[in-house]
């Protein structure tokens, strides 16, 4: 491959700029690009000045250990939408990968991050599989390993009536459970995985072919790029990210608890679109995505602090949160001039 | 191997294809009934039968406003939300009388329903964002309502719909006969639902027809939404207790399911109302089978992965010819 093909894919928003590229364009694509950043931080700022207890150390190593598990998911969530698809399976996969590293853990650390990743990820590459060589539909293939990894998970716990436990004091506890300098070590994986994602997304040939796929998957075909090797490693990472989160979640739990991760693939969809990626594909970034997962920690962080308050209302302000980002989104892809449907 | 050779061979195979996109459905859902009359132990009694239909009554309904939906190229992930929305509901007007609980319930899904579609239709969202936010928000503000509590149902005539029968039949079950017809009347004998069709089909060229989109995808999700409502009516009178937690949990994917099972593609265009019926009494079977067969929870939900696989195979089978 020469080096032409790694240059021609190019993100959707700088297409469209290029007719008449003025300032309320340029402003409507920076507030795009960086609206998350600004109201987290805004979201932070307010929720500091009136609860003198969300602005300590504590508090926020807290806040930062329960969106980490939501981060890693939604981080293979990101590369999933700017292909242009959806993984509505992660929530299922998460659990499953929780299970199977609480059920491995017995024979050793690596066993207990290997077993999972190794189920997920296939998992994962068989959805790649069917949608990208069998040409079906990501929403109607991943919503079918929703249902068949949570069946999977009864088949293994005996019907969710078995929850494995992690040997006490072992590596892998450790894991889930350790700190260094006051923060869990799940956060400092989360952290990891982002950096290195945000790497892979911008600066390798591989990052830029799932933008260029996302954009248009005919243009990017005609042009040479592997398109179905493509979406099978975006659904691949995707499922190998929610068994690792599922994985750490178990450690940090001590046991493989077979309820979870019901309703997580929306969560981390929602998180994604609030981070400014289209779902639409093709525009994106996995530093919005995690801005996108801790507003919506510090949303319940907040409604937490406020303790009078029930805990639905963290849905409700979250689902209201939503409307907002998106109608502002679609507004600002308006002014943008991208094309949201068709 | 020679042109001449594989050619019949593949119109075959489409032809096959397109007859079980066609009938498939009805076909399996045939299979499994005289498998179960021939296996399965008091599978033929009253009361067996009675206790499938009345359960597969909720998702019917739901699926009926779904497959309108799908049919115009949309989904509509909110329905179980407005389910536990319209449960909560209930019990704050039931002091009024029913009439006023009814009204107060069902006017909660046409109200997420007209919040929907003026998202998908005015604003322009995709329908998989603008409907999940209400599935986020709405079982929320059920919660609330509620102060969180399930809440026990004493109104008579809100239990007789739930638990009465009209001529044998169960009134749920008869509320879903007759909701189906409706539906299929509506889909194929109305202007309304020639056009949501035609929508689904090719919505700029509706547009370029003259056609009142905005107004045809707003009456869709509205649909949906009452739909969602009256069936979260009859799964509370059922329970015999208002639970916003557990009522509609996961409706959104097993209405899916029966829409995609019954033959409707997700890209829009078609509206298939008896194979949706059909859609979701196979579900049902399916699990209803593998239960009585002792087969474990986690084996019916394989199975019904695996239905959905195929059935969106063989779908995907007919659009390429």
């Amino acid at each position: 491959m020469t080096n032409s093909t790694m240059d021609a894919p190019v993100t959707v928003p700088e297409v469209a700029r290029t007719e008449g590229s003025n300032r309320t364009e340029q402003a409507a694509a920076l507030v795009q690009r960086h609206g998350a950043l600004a109201v987290l931080i805004m979201a932070a700022v307010a929720a500091a000045t009136a609860f003198p207890s969300f602005g300590t150390v504590d508090n926020a190593s807290n806040i930062a250990i329960q969106c980490s598990f939501l981060a890693i998911v939604a981080l293979g969530m990101t590369f999933v939408i700017i292909s242009g698809g959806i993984d509505l399976s992660v929530g299922s996969v998460f659990a499953l990968g929780g299970v199977l590293a609480a059920w491995a853990s017995r024979y050793g650390f690596l066993a207990a991050l290997l077993v999972p990743l190794v189920v997920c990820g296939a998992i994962g590459a068989l959805n790649g599989i069917l949608i990208a060589k069998a040409r079906m539909p990501a929403f109607i293939v991943t919503l079918a390993s929703l249902l068949g990894a949570r069946g999977l998970l009864l088949a293994i716990t005996d019907e969710g009536s078995q929850t494995f436990l992690v040997p006490r004091g072992s590596a892998f506890a450790e894991l889930g459970q350790g700190t260094a300098f006051g923060v869990g070590y799940p956060v400092f994986v989360a952290l990891a995985a982002f950096a290195l994602g945000g790497l892979v997304l911008q600066r390798t040939r591989l990052g830029q072919s799932v933008y260029a796929v996302g954009g248009s998957e005919d243009a990017a075909s005609l042009m040479g790029l592997p398109v179905d090797r493509i979406k099978i490693t975006v659904y691949l990472m995707s499922g190998l990210l929610a068994g690792l989160a599922g994985a750490l979640n178990a450690a940090r739990l001590s046991s493989g608890v077979t309820i979870l991760g019901v309703g997580m693939e929306l969560d981390a969809i929602a998180a994604v679109v609030i981070g400014g990626t289209l779902l639409i594909g093709g525009a994106g970034t996995v530093s919005g995505t995690l801005c996108g997962v801790l507003l919506l920690g510090v949303i319940q962080n907040v409604i937490n602090q406020i303790g009078s308050l029930d805990s639905s209302y963290q849905s409700v302000v979250s689902g209201a949160f939503l409307v907002v980002v998106v109608v502002a989104q679609t507004y600002l892809s308006r002014v943008q001039r991208l094309q949201w449907r068709r | 191997m020679t042109d001449v050779a594989v050619r019949p061979a593949t119109v075959d195979r489409h032809r096959i294809a397109g007859w079980l996109q066609d009938y498939g459905v009805y076909a399996a859902v045939g299979v499994l009934l005289l498998f179960n009359v021939a296996f399965t132990d008091n599978f033929l009694t009253t009361g067996n039968l009675r206790t499938q239909l009345v359960q597969v009554a909720p998702i019917v309904i739901v699926a009926l406003g779904m497959a309108l939906v799908i049919g115009t190229e949309g989904v509509d992930l909110s329905v179980g939300s407005v389910m536990a929305l319209a449960a909560a509901v209930l019990p704050l007007y039931l002091g009024y009388g029913l009439v006023p609980a009814l009204i107060g319930a069902l006017v909660a899904g046409v109200a997420v329903g007209a919040l929907n579609g003026t998202l998908v239709a005015v604003v322009g969202l995709q329908p998989i964002v603008a409907t999940l936010a209400l599935f986020v928000g709405g079982r929320g503000l059920a919660l609330v309502l509620a102060d969180g509590q399930l809440k026990q149902i004493r109104n008579p005539a809100l239990l007789s719909i739930g638990g009465d029968d009209v001529l044998g039949v169960p009134v749920v079950v008869l509320i879903a006969a007759v909701l189906a017809v409706a539906v299929g009347f509506v889909v194929r004998r109305t202007t309304f639902g020639r056009q949501l069709v035609a929508v689904g089909g090719n919505r700029s060229a509706s547009e370029l027809a003259g056609l009142p989109v905005r107004r045809i995808l707003l009456g869709v999700y509205i649909l949906a939404g009452t739909f969602a409502a009256l069936a979260g009516i009859l799964a509370t009178a059922r329970l015999t207790a208002s639970d916003p937690s557990a009522i509609g949990n996961l409706m959104e994917l097993a209405a899916i399911t029966a829409v995609v099972v019954g033959g409707t593609p997700l890209s829009g265009g078609r509206v298939r109302v008896l194979g949706t019926v059909a859609g979701a009494l196979l579900m049902q079977l399916v699990r209803a089978t593998l239960i009585k067969h002792d087969l474990p929870d986690s084996a019916a939900q394989i199975a019904q992965a695996v239905i959905i696989l195929v059935a969106v195979y063989v779908a995907r089978e007919r659009r390429s010819r």
